[in-house]
């Protein structure tokens, strides 16, 4: 009994639950919130969004996200491990400035560039959401292989391991709360960027506030930052959970 | 086992170990001592190619090292240093599996030889098979770096100051499970350290080096008794020269079996060393002495301690 309890406290007192139930009311229930917005924003006709679906814009908005993410991650690693391995080193300024300046660059800018190019599709998108999320990952790669214990590495030299195994053994789990923390940032600014996709014509939460922008609907601007902004919040509290299990697993080992 | 010869290492134009001929016995116990900045742990390290050494020949096991891979070579010499180097995320079990799983041993052969390294350092195996190395005190720690270096039953232990960062308790305590461990096993040993007391106690050849060079080679007591030149005898101590040389022998050498006297007994594998703090400190001049079993063995007298050394 007490067990039961204390499991039901547990999920009550949880504030990720109360976020995903508030995202799940919101994306599925927008249409029967028209009362609400009609009585904030009397002027509109139309005070909510109905072109698309919330769910079919979250889901589209979730894999424009996971796809870029998942390009910036694979290529921030692997530049990050590059840089710091013995042959790299001499890249590792040259490569840090480069994803700097693709931070720098501002998505909107990078998708003028290469709309006229490319055409309209998610592809233009995808490009500028992966430049703007690399440098954290870059970052974090370099700042958690950097931080192993050098004492750890000469081990792992001195009984014998290849070079691959040292990085795969040693370095990248060792490393790994720190390249996660650089992924979290990364996803999270990405889940906001991905808006601006709506203006070239991809499908995603930033659709509602484009045409709400455009069409001086402040209603809809609103209910497309809000799912946005929720969504932001529930994947970063599932970031937290991520790695502060990484860190009962293994790295509460770090001395 | 090992051979330098005319071996040397240049760091940025500067030569860090010159022209080195050394012979290492197989079961031998040597020790490189020497002031940092000596060489003795680039010499250290060039066994095991950490380090690459750019001129003369280093052989193991009468082949050049060159001829082993890096990585094989490695596996077949245990490794310890003094800031460990556990693995933090790994326990304690994986890490002194480190080299076992890197030769794919099966895994009932791995846990059987944690359990059994475990034993022999002392560490409880239940107790602290599963725990984290933050979650154990220093000396704990390197008794899981010493279990890791013999892990796989190496031909050649390197040590490289493996105790210089514990307290002088846990480190005598140490320096004395590494000397049953090579008496066990009459395992080739190179230890370097800073650390005189050390080289003494634990050495059967002490190597010197002084700016990149072998300045002597020889047992403990060739070290004290000949030494070579003005640094020799200054850097082993000139006025506690007779207090060392005493750190040589064992009460057992001296006892006079078959007498008996009154009083605590002192164990006969004591150092005379630790026999005269005994005397001073219970104002006496006879001791007797017991054996590992407990039996008495004789009585040691004070005025034995400065007996001439046997075979000098």
């Amino acid at each position: 009994m007490k067990a039961g309890t204390s499991r039901v406290r547990r999920v009550v007192c949880d504030p990720l639950g109360w976020v995903i139930v508030a995202f799940l009311a919101l994306v599925f229930g927008m249409s029967s919130l028209g009362w609400l917005f009609h009585a904030l924003f009397p002027a509109l006709d139309r005070p909510v969004y109905l072109q698309d679906s919330f769910a079919s814009l979250v889901i589209a908005h979730l894999l424009l996200v996971g796809i870029s993410s998942l390009i910036a991650v694979v290529i921030g690693m692997l530049a990050g491990i590059g840089v710091t391995r013995r042959a790299g080193r001499e890249f590792r300024a040259l490569v840090e400035t480069l994803v700097a300046m693709g931070q720098t660059f501002p998505p909107v800018a990078v998708l003028a560039v290469a709309v006229p190019v490319m055409g309209f599709s998610e592809k233009p998108a995808i490009i500028a959401l992966v430049l703007y999320g690399l440098l954290p990952i870059l970052q974090g790669t370099i700042a958690g292989i950097e931080s192993v214990p050098s004492s750890a590495r000469e081990i792992a030299e001195g009984v014998g391991m290849s070079r691959w195994q040292i990085l795969s053994r040693v370095e990248l789990p060792l490393a790994s709360p720190v390249i996660l923390a650089g992924v979290r940032t990364s996803v999270i600014i990405n889940i906001g960027t991905a808006a601006i996709a709506a203006t070239v014509g991809t499908q995603s939460l930033g659709s509602p506030i484009i045409i709400g922008l455009s069409g001086f609907n402040t209603a809809y601007v609103l209910q497309g930052a809000l799912v946005i902004a929720l969504l932001a919040i529930i994947v970063d509290m599932a970031f937290e959970r991520w790695s502060r299990r990484l860190q009962y697993g293994q790295s509460r080992a770090q001395r | 086992m090992i051979t330098f010869s005319g071996v040397s290492k240049h760091f940025a134009g500067k030569a860090v170990v010159q022209d080195i001929d050394l012979h290492i016995a197989r079961g031998e116990f040597t020790v490189l001592i020497g002031t940092s900045g000596s060489g003795k742990s680039t010499t250290l390290k060039m066994i095991n190619r950490l380090i690459e050494h750019d001129r003369g020949q280093i052989t193991f096991a009468d082949e050049p090292i060159e001829k082993f891979r890096a990585q094989d070579l490695r596996r077949r010499m245990g490794y310890a240093i003094q800031s460990i180097g556990l693995f933090p995320h790994w326990t304690v079990e994986e890490n002194i599996a480190t080299v076992p799983q890197l030769l794919k041993w099966p895994k009932a052969r791995i846990r059987d030889r944690v359990t059994e390294l475990m034993t022999l350092l002392h560490l409880d195996p239940q107790q602290f098979r599963q725990r984290y190395p933050h979650q154990l005190s220093g000396g704990q720690q390197q008794r899981v770096g010493v279990a890791r270096a013999l892990a796989s039953d190496p031909e050649v232990l390197l040590m490289d100051e493996p105790f210089g960062a514990l307290d002088p308790v846990t480190r005598a305590t140490l320096q004395h499970e590494i000397a049953r461990i090579h008496q066990m096993s009459g395992r080739t040993i190179v230890l370097v350290t800073h650390d005189i007391d050390e080289a003494l106690a634990l050495a059967d050849r002490i190597v010197l080096l002084g700016e990149g060079k072998i300045v002597q080679q020889g047992t403990p007591l060739d070290m004290l008794t000949r030494p070579a030149t003005p640094f020799v005898r200054d850097f082993f101590g000139r006025s506690d020269m007779g207090i060392k040389l005493l750190s040589l022998a064992q009460v057992g050498d001296r006892t006079r079996r078959g007498e008996e006297a009154a009083g605590e007994p002192i164990a006969a594998s004591m150092t005379l060393r630790e026999a005269l703090s005994v005397f001073v400190a219970r104002h006496t001049e006879r001791l007797p002495v017991i054996d590992e079993s407990g039996q008495s063995l004789g009585v040691l007298h004070f005025s034995d301690l400065i007996a001439e050394q046997e075979g000098e």
